[in-house]
């Protein structure tokens, strides 16, 4: 069967379950409270971690005196960088993402030489309970030695300071380039106009609602560890643990991921603490666990953005988009998360050309180390940054030209004709059709009458914003062919079981991991769609290495195109097997033999049929089998993707500022997403909704800061602020569906969508509001203060 | 970081929370214990002892006291332990003190007014809290009861700095004085912090007025100053003033006048500059409120 086939076009009827706004499943045991977190788990004799952190930015380790803390009763052993060392195992949290001249230095689970941020791990106590072990952590006497700090890539590699790590003296990890610099050079000289923005993209702390956690269990005498652990990737953890921290071989490892209380990225990577955790387990043999608080998340979850950015369009008259021209310097942190190379690289520079035909582009990026926690992949990745970077362009452009914004959008787009589109930036769009979704949005809001109203209400000294955000997304983080030749040390592929038990029931094994997204839910559409059967019928499996033989996880939009995918592949191989016994117990050619809801007949017999489910009986019976075939009803299914998927939409905000006070409105809030078929509608909204609430986020609110001594400034939830709900608006959702034409199902993926498009709609509105004071872009978060300044002096203070 | 150990006990009478207070160096007492667990649990505080005094009846009053007799100076009377949902939802407190309810109705979110108290918050002195400005501004103040027997202190004296206040270790608020007058109208605004929640900004105003002259006033702050304060500079230009536009603009752009810089807070969300700048929008926007003047 052609991988070009989408669900329910293959000649066959499936049993309508894919497309269904179907309740999930999940949420009865998660809301209440018989789901299982890893916190919640508990071995015989379970032993508790806590980690003394550095409070330092950048020292150097004098001394541990860990005596004080190894006499307190129900402290069991405490633990140094330099017990780790002796201990002999490999002690490297890897990199998984290479890049030309990329510096790599020795990343360890506990500092031995230096601490280079405020959170780094020092030493780790184990005791008999958590308070125990927190209150050890105080006995423990740490002399530094104090280093100067940095904390902004730009400092970091134009001034001279101390740097991070004296492999890389100017604090230069790597220095990208993307696209032609020659063409787009000549661009800029051929064109009528240039526009340009300064803008920054502050740090973002991810803010899942589970906190990272872990609990090890070395048994010795198999030599076994069992790790449940707060991943969005078992699989990958597994392999980071066995070929980078720990030594052991992955078959003697087995990860698992229970309930997770969501992620945004920041439970993809490896980090020290839950290798310290099974390591501890494996000393002491006896089960670990660890439990990060609220603010050990702050300070060790990987942080997001942390771009500085000079951007430069370049335009005709007509509005002719020629080029566009990137410079940024992209904060790393102190060191090198798993894929804090590829998110502010390929991830980022590939989707600067937006939905827009650019003939020519240019991205620099320097990679800056900083003494900072490390920075990677936060909802959007990459991508929200490159979206946020050519739709602040493109308004800045229209401002040049004295158009208007949509006007210079529509002009640019690139038409649905146009698919295939490769752009400048190196990706090959797969398809797409931006002005009818970009209309719908605008249709929502009556655009025309709106910025009527905008001009009557300034005569008013009222300010209503109108802020229109375009975006593509490059989803599904595939294909590994083309992911190991930008760099990628891991696939892009993913895979999946489809098991008929004997009795007719299905289960579906899957390697990607969920944690919140609903998998369990629209898996299970998506194989009873493909097996002619009820999702009731369907059982789905997340997060067990020993149960999953293989996977890459959950991240990067992926897991409805890219595992979905190889599930809609596994369940056709499935169904052709029944097919096949089918057609030889009922006495006729496979040719012959149609499918409908579950039941095979002979085509012009209706009534010579057999179900599905009755099949799997007969093939784990194996009584009757067409010659030659194995028993059993299942297929393991390894799905690498031809090309990424790419989402798009447009959205639309309104909202209106008070100069006086600089308070921020949002009137209303349209979103037009096309993330291709659309599995269930109501988890696609749900997603939306995430999104553009954690894109609003960013753009009004959030934003880490360091202070002058290199402490996190914004180290608790009232003092970094994650928007309430109070103060978010209605959402408006809609949807066009423009399948993707090489995704099995046709669809692209939803996860990140909302999250890219918000943050430059928002900014894009409120820097529309004040346009009558001169104010052409404002950096995040946009507080209400800021505002006032800019109305103040028209951006300019 | 988990909380420091300590004791916790629980009082069965005001005179039983007095003895255990005494009994115990460094004990703290907690009535809904909304300003006190969250400060404990980032080790902000360490008390050694908790002595509960939630429970307690007949601690939570709030009646309308006729004129000055028997030492009882009047007007309202709100016991220590009165909710802020029981005071948002007073009809004794809307009518006399109107700034007080307000304040209750603006503070926190249900749980926290369902469960945090009146006594216990303004004991607390967090400047970023509401009541102080309306207590401020209707000139209110706090009965407290000690083994040496009963004092009252006035609102002026209470705030002594982030979470400093007159009242003393061995001390317990009883109840909340606000004096009435049929003549004087009050109300409070609060511009919340978009991550605490509390007021980046609020101001309480008391003024007496005949309908076309303001006789006295009393302008109070809380959230944008490191403690909260009244504000003479805009008390002095509205007394004696002709209820009108002109008069409130006046006076709302004296509001700051009287602080020193360092008297605002800073912080991430807001600099002292701007808490400056929106304190005299505020007194502005409350003025006209309260007056019910047509901008």
């Amino acid at each position: 069967m052609s991988d070009a086939d989408a669900s329910g076009d293959s000649g066959d009827d499936g049993s309508g379950a894919f497309g269904a706004a179907i309740e999930r499943g999940e949420d009865v045991p998660l809301l209440t409270g018989s789901g299982e977190y890893t916190d919640d788990i508990s071995r015989r004799g379970t032993t508790h971690l806590a980690i003394r952190r550095s409070d330092h930015a950048h020292a150097r380790i004098e001394n541990v005196d860990t005596g004080d803390a190894e006499a307190m009763d129900g402290v069991l052993a405490v633990y140094t960088g330099e017990d780790v060392v002796e201990s002999g195992v490999p002690n490297t949290i890897p990199t998984a993402w290479d890049l030309p001249g990329l510096v790599q230095p020795q990343y360890r689970m506990l500092a031995t030489d230096k601490v280079r941020h405020e959170g780094t791990a020092v030493a780790a106590v184990v005791a008999e309970t958590p308070h125990v072990a927190h209150d050890a952590l105080e006995r423990i006497d740490v002399e530094y030695e104090p280093l100067e700090h940095v904390t902004d890539p730009v400092e970091a590699v134009e001034r001279d300071v101390s740097p991070v790590h004296d492999e890389a003296e100017d604090n230069v990890a790597f220095d990208f380039e993307l696209g032609d610099a020659d063409a787009t050079d000549e661009a800029f000289a051929d064109a009528d106009r240039v526009a340009s923005v300064d803008l920054r993209q502050p740090r973002i702390i991810p803010n899942a609602m589970e906190p990272r956690a872990a609990l090890a269990d070395w048994d010795e005498t198999t030599e076994k560890l069992r790790l449940w652990m707060t991943s969005q990737n078992p699989h990958l953890h597994r392999m980071l643990l066995s070929a980078g921290t720990l030594g052991l071989p992955e078959n003697k490892i087995q990860v698992i991921a229970p309930e997770v209380g969501g992620g945004f990225g920041s439970k993809i990577y490896h980090y020290p603490d839950e290798a310290v955790t099974a390591w501890c387990s494996m000393q002491l043999g006896r089960p670990v666990k660890w439990q990060a608080t609220r603010s050990e998340s702050y300070l060790t979850d990987c942080h997001g953005r942390d771009h500085v950015t000079t951007g430069e369009i370049a335009l005709d008259e007509d509005g002719t988009i020629r080029g566009v021209r990137v410079e940024t310097h992209a904060g790393l942190g102190a060191q090198l998360s798993q894929f804090g190379t590829a998110t502010p690289s390929y991830l980022y520079a590939t989707v600067l050309s937006g939905q827009y035909t650019i003939p020519a582009i240019h991205c620099r990026v320097v990679g800056a180390f900083t003494n900072t926690t490390p920075v990677d992949a936060y909802r959007g990745a990459g991508r929200a940054e490159g979206i946020y970077v050519i739709e602040r362009l493109v308004d800045v452009g229209a401002r040049e030209l004295g158009m208007d914004s949509v006007e210079l959008r529509r002009h640019n787009l690139v038409a649905p004709d146009e698919f295939p589109y490769e752009s400048a930036a190196a990706l090959v769009y797969d398809s797409g059709e931006y002005e009818r979704a970009m209309d719908l949005a605008l249709e929502h809001v009556d655009y025309d009458e709106l910025r009527e109203r905008q001009r009557e209400l300034r005569d008013e000294d009222r300010y209503i914003g109108i802020g229109v955000g375009n975006f593509i997304e490059s989803a599904g983080l595939s294909p590994s062919g083309l992911a190991g030749d930008l760099g990628a040390q891991a696939g892009g592929w993913e895979s999946s079981i489809v098991r008929f038990d004997s009795t007719g029931s299905v289960t579906v094994l899957a390697g990607t991991a969920d944690q919140g997204q609903g998998h369990r839910t629209t898996y299970a559409q998506i194989a009873a769609e493909e097996l002619g059967l009820s999702v009731d019928d369907i059982d789905v499996v997340e997060g067990d290495t020993d149960r999953i033989p293989q996977g890459m996880g959950t991240y990067g939009s992926r897991s409805a195109s890219v595992g979905g995918g190889s599930i809609a592949r596994g369940a056709r191989e499935v169904r052709e097997k029944a097919r096949r016994i089918a057609a030889h117990q009922l006495e006729t050619s496979v040719d012959d033999i149609e499918f409908e809801d579950g039941e095979f007949h002979v085509a012009g017999a209706p009534d010579r049929s057999l179900h599905i489910q009755a099949i799997a009986h007969e093939a784990y019976l194996g009584h009757d089998l067409p010659e030659g075939m194995d028993p059993g009803l299942e297929e393991t299914n390894f799905y690498d993707p031809e090309n990424f998927t790419y989402p798009f939409g447009t959205h639309v905000a309104v909202v209106e500022v008070d100069p006086e006070t600089g308070e921020i409105e949002i009137e209303r809030y349209v979103a037009v997403d096309d993330c291709g078929e659309i599995i269930n509608p109501m988890i696609v909204e749900g997603q939306v909704h995430g999104g553009i609430a954690q894109g609003i986020g960013a753009a009004l609110y959030e934003g880490a800061a360091y202070d002058d001594d290199g402490h996190l400034q914004t180290r608790r939830m009232d003092e970094y602020a994650v928007p309430h709900a109070t103060q978010l608006p209605d959402f408006e959702t809609d949807n066009t569906v423009t399948p993707s034409p090489h995704n099995p199902i046709g669809v692209k993926g939803v996860g990140e969508s909302a999250t890219i498009a918000a943050t430059p709609t928002i900014v894009s509105a409120v820097v529309d509001a004040l346009e009558p004071f001169d104010v052409d872009h404002l950096d995040m978060p946009i507080t209400p203060e800021s505002v006032w300044r800019a109305a103040e002096t028209g951006g300019d203070r | 970081m988990y909380m420091d150990d300590f004791e916790y006990y629980r009082a069965d009478s005001v005179e039983n929370a007095l003895e255990l207070l005494a009994d115990h160096d460094g004990a703290e007492l907690i009535a809904g214990a909304h300003g006190l667990l969250p400060r404990m649990k980032t080790g902000d505080e360490s008390p050694s002892a908790l002595v509960d005094i939630g429970q307690l009846s007949g601690l939570d009053a709030i009646e309308a006291r006729d004129g000055e007799r028997d030492g009882d100076p009047g007007g309202i009377s709100i016991g220590a332990l009165a909710t802020h949902t029981e005071i948002a939802e007073s009809e004794t407190v809307r009518e006399h003190a109107t700034a007080l309810a307000d304040a209750a109705a603006e503070l926190g979110d249900p749980q926290v007014r369902n469960g945090g108290t009146i006594g216990g918050n303004l004991a607390h002195g967090d400047a970023r809290s509401d009541p102080p400005a309306p207590l401020l501004a209707l000139d209110g103040s706090l009965e407290v009861r000690s083994p040496d027997g009963e004092r009252t202190i006035a609102a002026t004296d209470l705030f002594e700095g982030p979470f400093e206040t007159a009242v003393a270790d061995d001390e317990i608020v009883t109840a909340v004085r606000v004096p009435t007058d049929a003549d004087a109208v009050s109300g409070y605004h609060k511009r919340r912090d978009p991550l605490s929640g509390y007021a980046m900004v609020g101001v309480g105003v008391w003024l007496r007025t005949d309908g076309e002259t303001i006789e006295a006033a009393r302008v109070a702050v809380t959230g944008a100053t490191t403690n909260p304060a009244r504000l003479p500079a805009a008390e002095d230009e509205l007394e004696g003033s002709a209820v009108s536009e002109e008069t409130i603009t006046e006076a709302s752009a004296q509001a700051g006048t009287t602080l020193s810089d360092e008297a605002f807070v800073s912080d991430v969300q807001a600099s002292a500059e701007y808490r400056e700048h929106l304190l005299s929008i505020d007194t502005e926007r409350t003025l006209y409120e309260v007056l019910e003047v047509d901008r």
